[in-house]
């Protein structure tokens, strides 16, 4: 009896999936409309795309989003992970209630705060606002998003499979690079996705740390968006969204891959 | 960073290995530490004086736009005098204009009524997943998790296409002859509970389907057995276990909720007075930086004691993964 399809479960089930769903796929629909008005139909036509790639504007916002999202997100995993460990391998260290403090509080930190804050640190260190200034801001945000997935792989961690190698000899580096690393990948992996499409996505942070020449497709979509809604931002937003879930759905793949062939190896290593 | 004494420093099985090794591994073990720790106080922690030392100072117009707190061209004995110079003119300011205290006011309670609504929305689906046979369990989870990956920004833009007078959502209800007029939702608040709950509802289904996972269903049917009707096992049995997903993801919605600018300003409209808005309005609008500084720590400090809640909630969560 653990396990019920009673009619209750179902229906909360569909209608919550159905509320969270809807409005994107609305959205995903009338970016195909021939007409100007995005919410009446006027029949199916790719113009808006062709549209899209014309809009110069977009196009240099879009390519400084992509840079600074894979700048961003791969140097907050390195921090992140190096944070996740600190949590998760050295309990007793001085400074560590405060550490673990500045790694929970920037995830619900109102993002007006992180970024006004990060703006006059910048100002104060005569830093000029730019391209720099959002990576930084960014890789501070989503590291410790990196940390709090990486950590949640590594408490379940089975320790003593390090403890093996170094008894047999491997040093520390050794260890980490061939035993831990390998381990805890997916959740590295995953991670980084997520860092990705944080920076991928924030506007307010992004908007007080940014400067001339370093406009973020967010920012972009925003200002176009206070000036109305045009079926060329859905589909600029329909476009984002795609390369989002390819992203997700080519790494879940990846994972359940790689998942399998440890397992089949497993079963060899077992056979002897 | 000296101060960070590592005391148990990975339980190598150090006495076999030679001196210099050790010595290595000790120094790679303290950059561990000592790298995101020196990155988060210099990006996170010392941003936050910053923002106070200029919550203290005087408007100018400049660029920046404020008298400088850190002024050391006239030596140390000028950045202590530099101190003299802070005053509270800007709280004093905050406490003199109505608007700041109502916007503060509205901002708490919109956030609250958003947080319960969130838990209303969310608490079923969060149950009826974790009740789904375990082979769906993971598939459901992902359909969860799925609309976090998509733009926030792109979501509650969605809402307007749907709410506005002449949007989908008028458009559906003047076709099946239920209204006769068209609604007003748009910049309205009742948008702004939607976009919040709408957006958020992840951060609360996920902590609440990992408590109600865990739980024990056997002692609902101890409970059916000893003749309690459902309703009552559910508030005295079920309710009471998933109590600390309750908490995790009433914080996770209710902290960020307080401070958000998108979606009362997209929904919203001009009309809403929310502290996020204010904030932008005062920095970007009317660039007065010292004043939009002490909104922020009147904010943070407002904040104070949700955000410690949480914190402990995530030390608790991580003690007990272990």
């Amino acid at each position: 009896m653990n396990t019920t399809w009673s009619r209750f479960n179902v229906t909360s089930i569909v209608l919550g999936f159905a509320f969270l769903y809807l409005p994107i796929v609305l959205l995903i629909v009338f970016s195909f409309n021939e007409s100007k008005l995005v919410t009446v139909w006027g029949g199916f036509s790719t113009k808006w795309y062709v549209s899209l790639f014309h809009n110069q504007g977009l196009m240099d916002a879009t390519w400084v989003t992509a840079r600074v999202g894979v700048i961003s997100a791969t140097v907050a995993t390195v921090l992140g992970t190096l944070a996740a460990l600190t949590l998760t391998r050295y309990t007793r260290f001085r400074g560590r209630i405060l550490f673990s403090g500045m790694v929970f509080a920037p995830l619900v930190m109102p993002e007006v705060i992180t970024g006004l804050s990060l703006l006059l640190l910048f100002v104060a260190v005569g830093l000029d606002r730019g391209f720099l200034t959002v990576t930084l801001a960014h890789i501070t945000l989503t590291m410790c998003f990196v940390a709090v997935v990486v950590q949640s792989r590594l408490v379940s961690f089975d320790r003593s499979l390090e403890e093996a190698a170094m008894d047999l000899g491997a040093t520390p580096a050794k260890t980490f690079f061939q035993i831990t690393l390998p381990v805890i990948m997916p959740a590295i992996v995953s991670g980084w996705m997520l860092a990705f499409t944080l920076s991928l996505d924030d506007l307010v942070i992004a908007s007080f740390t940014s400067g001339p020449g370093a406009t973020t497709l967010p920012m972009k979509i925003y200002s176009q968006v206070r000036l109305g809604v045009t079926p060329e931002i859905n589909a600029a937003c329909t476009l984002l969204i795609a390369v989002v879930a390819v992203g997700v759905i080519v790494a879940s793949i990846a994972n359940k891959r790689r998942e399998v062939q440890r397992q089949l190896d497993e079963q060899a290593a077992q056979r002897g | 960073m000296s101060n960070i004494a590592i005391t148990d420093a990975a339980a190598a099985p150090a006495a076999a290995k030679p001196f210099l090794t050790r010595l290595a591994a000790g120094f790679v073990n303290r950059l561990v530490i000592i790298v995101p720790y020196v990155w988060l106080l210099f990006f996170f922690l010392i941003p936050f004086i910053i923002v106070f030392k200029i919550s203290l100072s005087q408007t100018a117009i400049a660029m920046p736009p404020y008298t400088p707190v850190l002024d050391f061209s006239d030596g140390l004995s000028g950045f202590f005098g530099g101190f003299r110079e802070l005053n509270l003119d800007n709280y004093a300011w905050l406490t003199q204009d109505a608007l700041y205290f109502k916007a503060y006011v509205t901002s708490l309670v919109i956030a609250a009524i958003s947080t319960v609504l969130t838990l209303i929305v969310g608490y079923p689906i969060a149950y009826g997943m974790a009740r789904a046979p375990a082979t769906v369990r993971p598939t459901l989870l992902m359909l969860v998790i799925l609309p976090f990956w998509t733009s926030f920004l792109i979501r509650v833009y969605a809402w307007i296409g749907i709410l506005k007078p002449e949007g989908l959502l008028n458009q559906l209800l003047l076709s099946l002859h239920i209204i006769d007029q068209p609604l007003v939702i748009l910049n309205t608040y009742t948008a702004i509970f939607i976009g919040i709950v709408y957006s958020y509802l992840p951060f609360m289904v996920l902590p609440l389907y990992s408590s109600l996972e865990k739980m024990d269903y056997s002692l609902i049917e101890a409970a059916k057995d000893l003749g309690c009707p459902p309703t009552a096992a559910f508030w005295k049995i079920t309710f009471p276990l998933s109590l600390p997903g309750v908490i995790a993801g009433c914080l996770l919605v209710f902290i960020p909720a307080v401070g958000e600018f998108v979606i009362p300003d997209l929904l919203g409209g001009s009309q809403t007075l929310m502290i996020g808005k204010t904030l932008w309005n005062e920095f970007f609008a009317n660039r007065d930086w010292p004043v939009s500084s002490a909104v922020a720590v009147i904010l943070l400090l407002l904040l104070t004691v949700p955000i410690m809640l949480f914190q402990q909630a995530q030390a608790k969560a991580q003690e007990q993964g272990k």
